[in-house]
């Protein structure tokens, strides 16, 4: 078994980034949290989650930008990320997939939800 | 779960504060982008939380509000002075929701409402067109939707049956990380999954790009699921591959004999699929285990017990420091230089670990003064007068417990001061005013305490209707004569309320004097000032932690007691002629041209009486929250001192007249006077013979 899987969160919002932190942290995962777009890119700095989750609305740097520039690093083009997105935007997850994000969690999500994304996507 | 539940209702918080600051920004013309989008964040954050708690009213709201930000936002709403008005008002509906949430005080059912219509009128008003009504509120339409698919899934399909599934994935499809082995993996979930994968269009290895998808995978799946639940597996990549899902007698293709057949286990290891081309990049996927990494934010969060416990055990350092200090310097080590070196950077430290401890509890004022402008509003829609706030000093740092309880004596202020202090605006106009009043509070630190100002411009305190109404309520006597200071600090007597009638707004059963206890309970002071025609200000001034005071270590009878300094006016020599005794009880001391109540605090106290009690001829004149002054006769003043407050209703009892008790440096415990408390029951005394 190889050590357990590490997932950077990227959320402007205390509340969501607790949510994800206890969820990941209850199902065996590491979690690194960042609180904007900018932040994610410096704690990524070179560490290498088995996923990213990411806010889209968010100071700084929106989920949008912060996606297109991890995936300008050709080392983190097979790292799965979701946006945690809700159910009417539509015309976001497709401008967040067009910036290249994997996949989406759709809010308001629930411990299962949560894990089946990431299962999905392989992390 | 519950410790986010506190956690959200904290940033909520923080996100009315930023929503309500960022409104008042934009009402003064502010246009910048950065502050619509942190209002929009504000609101949105606040529907993103809820919706984990599943509070339905803030979701709703907050998403109603949402949707006109959004309009805002994208420019196509502008920002009219309507828009601006209905955003405050929902921000202030915003905030009663999330206190509801809270378990506050229940939204009355009219006030939301009306708001609701001119929010979703003003998100739909920009354009016009049936459209439009759709639009209103995609969230719930999706959410409508959404069910009705999920449970005809379930109920029409009960037999398995085979699905054949075509599936080519892209390039793009690859470059997003998304991995058809995942979906191959996710399907067997399904049902039992039999994959054969079309390599004809795989180049030679010197043709083949590693990132272009150039398989064809035909899948058959044996399941009872529905085709739509299924083609859900492939919602995060349907637009990067080519799909086909048919029941298996109506697609031929799969009929065609496939290469290989790979039997894919639910939980197949990846190398079964090698032929996959690799998303993967150049070089190690796996890279070294990714440390731990501590999470290296800017703040943490911590208990408040903890913060307190804490403070605690330092002062306990403090005291033992003194202590030792004391013991050291009467025994053998005295004159040592090492030790003395070693006592003094021992002193020093400590003394820094206290502050920084304190500095812990240290919150900007800011919190308190924003939940004013709210207020502000409020009371100016009551009163009709308009009304501005304006704030000074948000920054300033005071003790939490300091901050919580500003909030009601500024609340009655505040209202006070619009209500009594600013005139209507014709009133206004013709004393050639600003139509619009102006309501100032500032805070600043001020020789080791905080003073806080709430000043208006209004018509001033009339001092000949407070004077009027304090002879009529017997709080001087009708031949009293009143300095205009003496005259202003009436509104604080107990039952003083100038106002005819009692109003909506600062009329509700207190008046300034339970503001003044309010100030006193912190250890604070508070006055006034007024000009007529000019307004007035009041002044609260108040210590910046309710754990450590500044005292007056002095001697009364064979113990040793605290005066605070804030009460201590000056101390001296009384020499014998200069006291006047009346009767038994009374004694008076001239002061320079003035007669002050002479006190001998030991016998008030009930200290046995010393022997060369008569040689005593130190007193301290000190004055109490209302102006009142006395003197004290002590046995001898020892020094001023920082002493740590400890509790002695807490410890012990409440005594009359005692504050609360210390520990000094060697160890004995002094009690802490009650200047107030010793004043008033000194008035008492007086008073008493005269009724009976």
């Amino acid at each position: 078994m190889r050590e357990s899987k590490t997932i950077l969160t990227v959320d402007d919002s205390r509340t969501m980034r607790d949510m994800l932190l206890m969820t990941l942290n209850e199902a065996g995962y590491d979690v690194v949290q960042a609180e904007d777009g900018e932040d994610g890119l410096a704690k990524l700095g070179d560490m290498r989650p088995d996923a990213i989750i990411t806010d889209i609305n968010m100071p700084k740097l929106d989920g949008f930008g912060f996606i297109e520039k991890v995936r300008e690093d050709p080392s983190y083009v097979s790292v799965p990320i979701l946006v945690l997105t809700t159910e009417s935007e539509q015309d976001r997850k497709d401008r967040a997939r067009a910036a290249g994000a994997t996949g989406w969690i759709v809010k308001p999500f629930n411990p299962s939800k949560l894990l089946e994304a990431l299962r999905r996507v392989g992390a | 779960m519950a410790g986010i539940r506190v956690v959200f209702f904290e940033e909520c918080d923080e996100h009315l504060g930023e929503l309500e600051n960022g409104l008042i920004a934009i009402q003064e013309g502010d246009r910048d982008p950065e502050t619509i989008n942190i209002i929009f964040r504000a609101v949105h954050s606040i529907k993103g939380g809820a919706s984990i708690f599943g509070l339905e009213a803030l979701v709703g709201f907050a998403h109603t509000f949402e949707n006109l930000l959004t309009k805002v936002r994208s420019g196509e709403k502008a920002l009219d002075e309507a828009v601006i008005k209905t955003c405050l008002k929902a921000a202030d509906v915003l905030a009663d929701l999330v206190r509801e949430a809270n378990g506050g005080a229940a939204v009355e059912d009219g006030k939301a409402d009306p708001l609701v219509s001119t929010l979703t009128a003003l998100s739909s008003g920009s354009s016009a067109g049936a459209e439009e009504a759709e639009e209103e509120d995609p969230e719930l339409a999706a959410l409508q939707f959404q069910p009705v698919s999920v449970s005809f899934a379930e109920l029409d399909v009960a037999a398995p049956k085979t699905l054949a599934i075509r599936f080519k994935p892209g390039l793009a499809m690859y470059a997003k990380a998304n991995d058809a082995i995942l979906i191959l993996q996710e399907l067997s979930r399904y049902g039992e999954v039999k994959a054969a994968v079309n390599t004809d269009a795989l180049p030679l290895l010197d043709g083949l790009d590693p990132r272009e998808g150039y398989l064809t995978w035909h899948i058959s799946l044996l399941t009872t699921q529905h085709p739509s639940l299924v083609r859900e597996v492939f919602e995060f990549v349907e637009n990067d591959c080519e799909l086909e899902i048919s029941e298996a007698e109506t697609i031929a293709p799969i009929a065609a004999p496939p290469p290989p057949v790979i039997e894919a286990p639910p939980t197949a290891p990846p190398v079964s699929f090698a032929p996959a081309p690799a998303p993967a990049p150049v070089g190690p996927v796996e890279a070294a285990p990714v440390p731990n990494q501590p999470q290296t934010q800017g703040s943490i969060r911590v208990d408040l017990d903890r913060v307190d416990r804490m403070i605690d055990l330092v002062s306990e350092l403090v005291i033992n420091q003194s202590i030792l200090v004391q013991r050291l310097a009467g025994e053998r080590f005295n004159g040592q230089a090492e030790v003395s070196a070693a006592l003094e950077d021992l002193d020093k430290l400590t003394r820094e670990i206290q502050d920084s401890v304190m500095a812990i509890r240290a919150q900007p004022v800011k919190a308190v003064f924003q939940r004013m402008s709210r207020l502000v509003r409020e009371v100016e829609a009551v009163t009709r007068k308009p009304v501005r706030l304006v704030t000074e000093g948000d920054a300033t740092e005071v003790d939490r417990t300091v901050i919580e309880r500003l909030s009601d004596p500024l609340t009655h202020m505040i209202r006070n001061a619009i209500d009594h202090g600013i005139e209507p605006p014709e009133k206004r106009a013709a004393a050639g005013k600003p139509a619009m009043g102006t309501v100032k509070i500032a805070a600043a630190h001020r020789g080791g305490r905080i003073i806080i100002e709430v000043s208006d411009d209004g018509a001033g305190i009339n001092r000949e209707r407070v004077r009027e109404k304090a002879v009529e309520r017997g709080v001087i006597g009708a031949e009293d004569r009143l300095t205009d200071e003496e005259t202003d600090n009436l509104i604080f007597a107990a039952g003083f309320s100038t106002a005819d009638q009692v109003s909506d707004i600062s009329g509700r059963g207190v008046g300034m004097d339970v503001v003044r206890s309010g100030v006193q309970a912190l250890g604070g002071r508070i006055t006034v000032t007024s000009v007529q025609g000019q307004g007035s200000t009041f002044t609260l001034s108040l210590p910046l932690t309710l754990a450590v005071m500044d005292g007056m270590l002095v001697q009364v009878g064979d113990q040793g007691m605290v005066v605070p300094l804030t009460a201590l006016v000056e101390s001296f020599q009384v020499a014998p002629g200069d006291v006047t005794r009346l009767g038994v009880e009374t004694t008076f001391l001239h002061l320079r041209g003035a007669n002050v109540p002479l006190l001998d605090l030991g016998a008030m106290l009930g200290y046995p009486r010393g022997e060369d009690e008569d040689g005593r001829h130190v007193a301290l004149l000190v004055e109490d929250d209302s102006g009142q002054r006395a003197a004290l006769l002590v046995n001898d003043i020892l020094g001023q001192q920082q002493v740590v407050i400890k509790s002695l209703e807490a410890n012990y009892r409440e005594v009359p007249g005692v504050a609360a008790a210390t520990i000094l440096g060697d160890g004995r415990v002094a009690l802490i006077l009650d200047v107030n408390a010793i004043l008033s029951r000194r008035r008492r005394v007086c008073a008493e013979p005269k009724a009976a």
